[in-house]
């Protein structure tokens, strides 16, 4: 008899990776911004040409803020032919963007977030759920993509990328397949009551013993989730458009729960698996967009 | 007369045997899967240790989030009645009771006569109870009961905004990483603990003399933490993992006493 290996599977582990816009080419006479979104889960950059995008890279935030903003930047700038040094301006933002050694200045990720919905899905974007590593913001903004409004969850982890990280490995199932799998019932539970990731540990565990499927369970959390982001959305206020960005934007469990509290349909997102625009870069779009600006203004034209 | 009072604690069960107004014997055991055993372990030897024989107790009363699976029990007792009878039991100037146990943490406001006049409870989050300090002690590679003795050496908190145990975990990481001295992590864990407590405390209103019981107040880190927080004294009772207990036993024995009037 062989010993069964020990489970080491990373179920929590999402989609790292980097894209050039095809066909898109650069000279002297373009001015180059970026921006460098360093979330508390993931890392985010994008770089413009003459504000339009360029090329972007996704990947996972280190211990820490200055590595991984040097990390995401060496990925976003592979296979692209250009040097740091190209680049004329940088905006650093999310939870690390104090510590973002190439950045210029530093925005806070809630103006950059409006400003990247706006330029993805348009000016009608007026509602904002972003759902981040460890933050939920509920963000109102006008036509222009700036920002009116907006709320946030006290520090706690339900609801966020890295509470269902936590819930990916406590359940093995892989991150990117929670939302399919807690729409894979075929009636929706009751929400749990108790949303605390660190009680979900034995709670979860409860309900696995008392004959849910992983299916119910997850669909059960999700939807407590989904209520908690919903309540947000609405105190800051519901005016459509609305749209969702952030790492949990991907997932459609989420998404798709949020939009039947709120009885609101979000605005159809890029294919991002098909070289659409990631709605998770929205931060980083936003900061290099804000970057372009802050450089122009500077050169006084 | 004798009583008993069974506290079916989600972490540990306690038993309290009181004989004629004295705690005689207390004894608890791990819940686990079935706490039920554990409680009746539990009560065997909380006998033992009271020389008490089971037919002697002539009433006995369960509390706790698991009070439904108590065993022997004749009813159930609030959470907060039993911590409002337990504190001005053990100190008769207590006007407000702070129980924090494993996963839960309250206060209660009480009258002279140990009746719970108003509450307030943590929403089942994990950072304002006991599992906080357990996880943060995991990853600081602490022992639990290290922790305490651990922050007292600190002269300042290090900065940590963990208010979640998810989050806790990764920036105590950080914190190592960055090489913060372990004392003032721990300093910090308690901090922001008992800055959850006392703001949960101040919606209820302060009303002292303020008793600290539950299985957190054994832990020194937390009543200073907590002390300084609340900028006030805080009396903690010996062994004051009991209370629930205590106060479902003190029930048990007024409800005799009523009913034999």
């Amino acid at each position: 008899m062989t010993e069964k290996p020990a489970d080491t599977k990373e179920y929590w582990r999402w989609q790292e990776y980097h894209r050039v816009v095809p066909g898109k080419t650069w000279s002297d006479k373009n001015l180059i911004t970026a921006g460098v979104d360093v979330g508390s889960v993931g890392s985010k950059a994008v770089i413009m040409i003459d504000g339009e995008v360029y090329a972007w890279a996704v990947t996972r935030t280190g211990s820490n803020s200055p590595d991984s903003a040097i990390k995401v930047m060496g990925m976003v700038l592979d296979g692209t032919g250009l040097q740091q040094s190209d680049i004329k301006y940088t905006v650093g933002t999310g939870y690390g963007r104090v510590n973002v050694p190439m950045a210029n200045k530093a925005i806070t990720e809630i103006a950059c977030h409006a400003k990247g919905a706006n330029y993805i899905w348009g000016s009608s974007v007026r509602t904002i759920l972003d759902v981040g590593g460890q933050d939920i913001k509920a963000i109102h903004c006008d036509e222009t993509g700036r920002v009116t409004s907006f709320l946030m969850n006290d520090k706690c982890a339900a609801g966020t990328g890295r509470g269902m990280e936590v819930f990916a490995d406590l359940l093995k199932i892989p991150i990117e397949d929670m939302g399919k799998v807690s729409l894979s019932i075929e009636e929706e539970p009751e929400p749990v009551s108790c949303t605390c990731v660190a009680f979900a540990k034995t709670e979860a565990i409860g309900l696995l013993r008392k004959g849910w499927t992983r299916e119910k369970v997850i669909a059960a959390y999700t939807r407590a989730m989904a209520i908690r982001m919903a309540n947000l959305v609405n105190r800051v206020g519901l005016e459509k458009e609305f749209v969702v960005t952030g790492g949990q934007s991907k997932n459609m469990g989420i998404v798709n729960r949020v939009e039947n509290v709120l009885s609101v349909k979000t605005l159809p997102s890029p294919n991002w698996r098909e070289g659409g625009l990631d709605p998770m870069i929205a931060g980083a779009l936003g900061a290099a967009l804000l970057a372009r600006a802050l450089y122009l203004k500077a050169q006084g034209s | 007369m004798i009583t008993a009072g069974i506290d079916m604690g989600i972490q540990t069960v306690k038993v309290v045997i009181l004989k004629d107004g004295v705690a005689a014997g207390k004894a608890k055991a791990f819940s686990g899967f079935e706490p039920t055993k554990a409680a009746e372990q539990a009560f065997a030897q909380a006998l033992q240790l009271a020389n008490v024989k089971k037919e002697e107790v002539s009433m006995v009363l369960a509390t706790g989030s698991g009070m439904d699976m108590a065993p022997y029990s004749a009813g159930n007792v609030s959470m907060m009645g039993a911590d409002a009878k337990a504190g001005v039991f053990l100190f008769p100037s207590a006007r407000t009771v702070i129980d924090v146990g494993a996963e839960e943490a309250r206060a209660v406001k009480c009258d002279e006569r140990g009746i719970m006049q108003d509450f307030v409870v943590n929403e089942r989050c994990a950072a304002g109870a006991g599992t906080f300090i357990e996880a943060m002690a995991r990853a600081l590679e602490v022992k639990l009961e290290d922790m305490g003795p651990l922050s007292l050496k600190a002269e300042r908190a290090s900065p940590i905004n963990a208010t979640c145990v998810i989050f806790g975990e990764s920036d105590v990481v950080s914190l190592i990483h960055r090489q913060e001295s372990k004392p003032e992590i721990a300093r910090a864990v308690f901090d922001s603990m008992a800055d959850r407590i006392s703001s949960m405390v101040h919606r209820l209103g302060i009303n002292p003399d303020v008793v600290l019981v539950g299985g957190v107040a054994k832990d020194v880190g937390f009543i200073e933490s907590l002390k300084r927080k609340l900028g006030i004294s805080v009396l903690v009772p010996e062994d004051p993992e009991y209370a629930g207990a205590l106060g479902a036993a003190l029930t048990a024995a007024s409800r005799k006493k009523g009913a034999s009037k």
